[in-house]
């Protein structure tokens, strides 16, 4: 078990969401590395057919706790039941998604369990038998390669869309341990989830971004970057300003003071490029920027710049995008 | 209502930041240091549920001496009292480690609530929040956005994945705040001259009982073995089009022929 990488998966009722695949492909590769097993932990309630579920992604073991009290994420079920899994069976890696819960519960997780901790990771590999990690420091402008002390467990946060998801193996199933554990009642208690839920892909799970920023002027124009975004199946993002103005709510925002995001296109549409925001999106694979200002910063790292006006060029673009999709 | 802060000096982000030509770390020369950004919004939280329920406000703060004057920004804004743990034996401790040192400092303080910032901006690491409170034994509610405080319960609401979360919390609890939680205040020029006369407690490792081994470099689980300049980007190309059109054909060929994404 001193070789066996965890995956702790983030799941809609059983079934892995895109960051828990993401997680699944490295932690493969680390656990054959490593010659250990690759296990999915799964926590909920009424947690059905795991096996093929996990298994298909290349888990070889999925470890499920069934219980009320899982239902949905609390601090205290979570540290509770993953730190009792973690002291008893001391696997070598444990590795949690950078989600709202996985950011909650992991440092508490690390201190519980006396395992090290590096979040943030989008990079992790081993180096003469040691594991690294690499991580962004200083709104981006610098890359801290941070390395795990002692035998295990290690514990990495790890950020969506850094790894490329596991492949789909068909037929392929995963042995199904259920674990029979007490959990406390939780002491807080969420009584309430306003969803926000709009209709497209989340920012963090998106392969296409387009963001808006002061450029737009007004709450009314981020329609226009969200005809371009229906387009594109893409997701839609902003700069501060937007955000401290109220055009769009917080949940929008990307940089420092925001969300992390690495699409394989980010499209900045009327954003200078503050070293602030490019912290939370200058790990995009391709940057596109529109932006009528030649010197504007944001250029020095764009794929593509284009110099002109937003409110010309987006139209044209969501129709260039209509029209190619329609010629199929 | 008895309100601990605790509280990071970290660069200014608005700077340049360069590696040392070694990797060893950055290079701190003509550094700005100040008061980390979201334990601004933190420390404006504690002196608003001071100003509403009444109690007293006391910032923590472990760092090199250098970080005396993030804390005296906290205490010109308008908190109490503060602690400072200072000590080269804290040099390369990880987080969990300042979160043990921390620990040690709040468990002798009398509190209802701490409050951290969501994260630090230097590393990013947003661990020490969580772990404080495990070692402190304390609930707990990370990036919240809304406090409101009961009688024996605080209601807070957090950003989750396409949602906001309203939470019942029983005190004392530690939250960790999100920066849309208020507006801080600037410090007034009759704070800053206050702040200037309360007496910051200066602790070192010996003062709290603990062991360098218990908290310093050789107790970390983590070490940051060099750092690197980000990766290059590849440089791309700037256009002026002749037209929207143009700009918007020369956009989908990039699309389609490089990013492959249409
Ligand atoms: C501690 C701290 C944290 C921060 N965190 C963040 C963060 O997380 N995210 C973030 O984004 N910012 C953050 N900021 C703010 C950041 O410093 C910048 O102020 C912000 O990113 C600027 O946003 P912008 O590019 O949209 O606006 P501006 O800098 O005002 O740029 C607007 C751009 O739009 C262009 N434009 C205007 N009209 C048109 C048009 N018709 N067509 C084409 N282009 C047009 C202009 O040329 C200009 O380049 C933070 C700041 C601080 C101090």
């Amino acid at each position: 078990m001193q070789n066996d990488v965890w995956v702790v998966a983030d799941h809609a009722g059983g079934n892995p969401r895109r960051i828990t695949l993401e997680l699944l492909g490295k932690g493969r590769e680390l656990a054959d590395a490593r010659e250990g097993r690759l296990v999915a932990v799964v926590l909920g309630h009424g947690l059905l057919d795991l096996g093929p579920a996990f298994g298909q992604y290349g888990a070889d073991t999925v470890v499920a706790v069934d219980h009320p009290h899982l239902h949905a994420y609390t601090t205290d079920g979570y540290t509770e039941v993953l730190s009792a899994l973690v002291r008893e069976r001391a696997p070598w890696l444990v590795m949690v998604p950078s989600t709202a819960w996985g950011r909650d519960c992991a440092p508490r997780l690390a201190a519980r369990a006396g395992a090290g901790i590096v979040t943030e990771v989008e990079a992790l590999w081993l180096e003469d038998g040691r594991l690294l990690t690499r991580r962004p420091m200083y709104t981006r402008k610098v890359m801290g390669i941070v390395e795990y002390v002692g035998s295990g467990p290690h514990l990495a946060v790890v950020l969506p869309k850094v790894f490329p998801p596991a492949g789909r193996q068909e037929g392929r199933a995963a042995q199904v341990e259920r674990v029979e554990a007490g959990v406390s009642e939780p002491r807080s208690r969420v009584v309430e989830t306003r969803s926000l839920q709009r209709e497209r892909v989340s920012l963090t799970e998106a392969d296409v971004i387009v963001s808006g920023g002061r450029g737009l002027r007004g709450p009314e124009n981020f329609a226009l970057l969200e005809a371009l975004a229906a387009e594109l199946g893409a997701a839609v993002g902003s700069s501060r300003p937007p955000v401290d103005s109220g055009w769009v709510p917080h949940d929008y925002e990307i940089g420092q003071t925001g969300k992390t995001v690495s699409p394989t296109v980010y499209i900045a549409v009327g954003i200078s490029g503050a070293p602030q925001h490019l912290a939370g999106m200058s790990g995009s694979k391709y940057i596109v920027a529109i932006n009528k200002d030649p010197n504007a910063p944001i250029f020095q790292l764009a794929s593509l710049g284009v110099v002109g006006d937003l409110f010309q060029i987006v139209p044209k673009l969501t129709e260039e995008v209509r029209r190619l999709k329609a010629q199929g | 209502m008895d309100v601990v802060v605790c509280v990071k000096q970290v660069p200014d982000t608005e700077q340049p930041i360069r590696v040392r030509p070694d990797g060893s770390g950055i290079d701190d020369q003509g550094l700005n240091w100040i008061l980390n950004y979201y334990d601004e919004h933190a420390v404006e939280e504690a002196l608003r549920v001071r100003e509403k329920h009444g109690g007293t406000v006391t910032v923590v703060c472990v760092g090199p001496p250098r970080a005396a004057e993030a804390v005296r920004t906290a205490l010109a804004m308008g908190a109490d009292e503060a602690v400072h743990v200072a000590d080269p034996a804290l040099e390369g401790a990880d987080h969990l480690a300042v979160a043990r040192v921390l620990a040690r400092v709040i468990g002798q303080l009398r509190y209802d609530l701490v409050l951290c910032g969501r994260l630090a901006t230097d590393d990013n690491a947003s661990v020490v929040g969580a772990a404080l409170a495990e070692y402190l034994g304390l609930p707990q509610a990370t990036a919240i956005s809304k406090l409101q405080i009961g009688d024996s319960l605080a209601t807070v609401e957090r950003e989750v994945e396409g949602g906001v979360e309203l939470v019942k919390v029983p005190l004392p609890a530690l939250f960790t705040v999100e920066r849309t939680i208020n507006e801080p205040r600037y410090p007034t020029l009759p704070g800053i001259m206050k702040a200037k006369r309360k007496e910051i407690r200066t602790l070192g490792l010996a003062d709290l009982g603990l062991e360098p081994g218990e908290v310093g470099a050789q107790a970390s689980r983590v070490r940051y073995t060099r750092f690197e300049p980000p990766p290059r980007r590849q440089a791309g190309q700037v256009v002026t089009p002749d037209s929207p059109e143009e700009a918007a054909r020369v956009i989908v060929r990039f699309l389609q022929e490089t990013a492959k994404v249409l």
